[in-house]
């Protein structure tokens, strides 16, 4: 088997007392699509922080393309190829669109025009070209998720940490988002995705880690996953998935 | 701003003024403004672009004048080489002041009072260190001569203030163009998005302070040419790092002009009030917080920004019954 894109070996990180990352170990095969899903405060952001290098792991390594990069800043993570999104959308408010889509171009691109180049291109990818001029913050919730993976996109991520684009969306939105998520596939970006739209987990990921508490609970396909009994009983309590059982026999 | 078109105007402009413009107080009154730019364009790009606020950028301005004075009173060098040593040294505490505060992550006010502390520490160690003439202060050597960075005429005081305010708006122009610009504005607008994005806060930062530094110590280097004497309170002393955050705010902070504009309106009000009052004391700084208030009142962005907030204050309404 080749080599995974990125390798968590027995990541843990503590908040003074608070355990909110414990002992995860993981991997992303390269080229393909990963969701991390889980309840919430089961450490799934924290986790992404992380791997995107801005938080420093208590214990534990973290190999990404064959290196160890434990502990590096994020801003080189970033230049190692390694994107993430934010959950509460970030964008340089006072900037417009092409602007702060610019701002993670000019990572590839030192020269003016070339980086501007590569941040139309990308507008273009993810449907934000008729609104490349306005100010980022007169945007829709839908068009500021948008932003979002452009921005991070234009650093041209070999890794891309997706966390919760599609949420806050409407039904029709996730569905005009999922061909974009699909296509970065495509292209050959590996996407490690946390997710709570299920529907979307289902349709893009082939392989899904379940976190509670902190801990990883579950792995392995959508399917597979969301009938394991551990998994259940993290989202419903205690004893759901017996009942869930005698109900539907 | 796209276009070098405006900036070459405007630079062309104010070098042909002392053509037409003879008077001495008129041309006085010129200089002290374009120094004040200055000293505010230096705070502009670390403010104003950065968002880094400064309270204390007196330590460029005070270090540029204090090294361009003591190497040609204490040491006879040459007066333009200490000018050039003035601005290194701004380069330097630039360097030393900002590695200490950014490595801390001090942000916003922490910032800010740590740039004011550094300032009124420099001011105290200044007016009591025998180097820079304690509380007598330095005085340079009457010396008109060209070698010795001292002019006869106002007029050339003017061009010479002039072609380094034209430096400080070309290298404004090019930060504005430049990835270095893209990514310290970048880190203004929201700096965990930055480093997201691969940007090296810190070393962006800090690379800021620096030029940030040398252009704000050339207005202290030229102080000492045009005035010849510094002590404690004018090199350290709050005034300058007020007049330096001043000006960009009120002109318009991060903009390439703002700073100017900043500079000629609450120079040509302060002025202006002491004229009418028979020069009452105090009552130009009753202007400036005047004007302060009138333009964080209605024009957050400044005398520039103002066109963009009225139009915008016409287009908000209707933007509002869309979405209704």
């Amino acid at each position: 088997m080749a080599e995974p894109l990125l390798d968590l070996r027995g990541v843990s990180r503590r908040f003074g007392g608070l355990l909110a990352v414990g002992g995860v170990s993981m991997n992303v095969r390269e080229g393909s699509i990963t969701a991390l899903i889980g309840p919430n405060g089961a450490g799934k952001t924290t986790l992404f922080s992380l791997i995107s290098g801005f938080l420093r792991p208590s214990e534990g390594e973290i190999y990404y393309d064959g290196r160890d990069v434990t502990g590096e800043p994020s801003h080189k993570l970033a230049r190692r190829g390694i994107g993430r999104t934010f959950q509460i959308v970030q964008p340089f408010a006072g900037l417009t669109v092409r602007e702060n889509i610019r701002v993670g171009a000019y990572l590839r691109h030192p020269r003016r025009d070339d980086a501007m180049a590569a941040a139309e291109k990308v507008a273009r990818e993810v449907g934000l070209e008729p609104v490349l001029d306005a100010p980022a913050d007169t945007l829709t919730v839908a068009g500021r998720k948008r932003l979002e993976l452009a921005k991070a996109l234009a650093t041209e991520p070999k890794l891309l940490l997706l966390d919760e684009v599609l949420a806050g969306l409407n039904p029709s939105e996730i569905r005009d988002i999922i061909p974009v998520i699909r296509g970065l596939q495509r292209r050959g970006i590996t996407v490690l995705m946390i997710e709570h739209v299920m529907q979307a987990v289902m349709s893009l990921a082939e392989q899904v880690f379940v976190l509670a508490e902190g801990r990883l609970i579950a792995e392995g396909t959508p399917e597979a996953v969301a009938a394991d009994r551990a998994v259940i009983e993290a989202y419903l309590g205690h004893g759901a998935a017996v009942r869930l059982a005698t109900v539907s026999s | 701003m796209k276009s070098f078109v405006p900036v070459a105007l405007v630079i062309v402009a104010l070098a042909v003024l002392p053509l037409f413009v003879q008077s001495n107080v008129v041309l006085n009154f010129l200089v002290v403004t374009l120094m004040l730019a200055l000293a505010g364009q230096g705070w502009n790009i670390l403010g104003g672009y950065g968002g880094q606020y400064s309270f204390g950028h007196a330590i460029f301005f005070g270090t540029g004048a204090y090294v361009t004075a003591i190497l040609q009173v204490k040491y006879g060098v040459n007066a333009w080489l200490a000018f050039g040593c003035g601005m290194v040294a701004g380069a330097v505490v630039g360097t030393v002041v900002g590695w200490l505060a950014f490595r801390a992550g001090l942000r916003g006010s922490y910032f800010a009072l740590v740039t004011l502390a550094f300032a009124e520490v420099l001011r105290i160690v200044a007016s009591v260190a025998p180097i820079t003439g304690a509380g007598v202060g330095t005085l340079v050597n009457l010396d008109m001569r060209f070698s010795a960075m001292q002019f006869q005429s106002r007029a050339v005081f003017y061009w010479l203030i002039l072609s380094l305010v034209a430096a400080a708006l070309i290298i404004t122009w090019l930060i504005e163009r430049s990835r270095f610009g893209a990514w310290l504005i970048a880190v203004r607008e929201n700096e965990d998005a930055a480093r997201a994005l691969g940007v090296n806060a810190l070393t962006v930062k800090l690379g800021a302070m620096v030029i940030s530094g040398v252009v704000t110590a050339a207005a202290g280097c030229f102080y000492v040419q045009y005035f010849l004497f510094v002590d404690s309170h004018i090199a350290y002393g709050t005034w300058i790092s007020v007049e330096a955050l001043l000006t960009p705010i009120i002109g318009g902070a991060g903009t390439i002009f703002g700073p100017l504009v900043g500079a000629l309106v609450v120079r040509a009000l302060g002025e202006g009030a002491l004229l009418i009052t028979g020069h009452a004391p105090g009552l130009d700084l009753v202007v400036f917080g005047m004007v302060l208030i009138a333009v964080v009142w209605f024009s957050p962005s400044g005398i520039i920004g103002l066109r963009k907030t009225l139009l915008g204050k016409f287009r908000r309404p209707a933007a509002e019954v869309r979405r209704g």
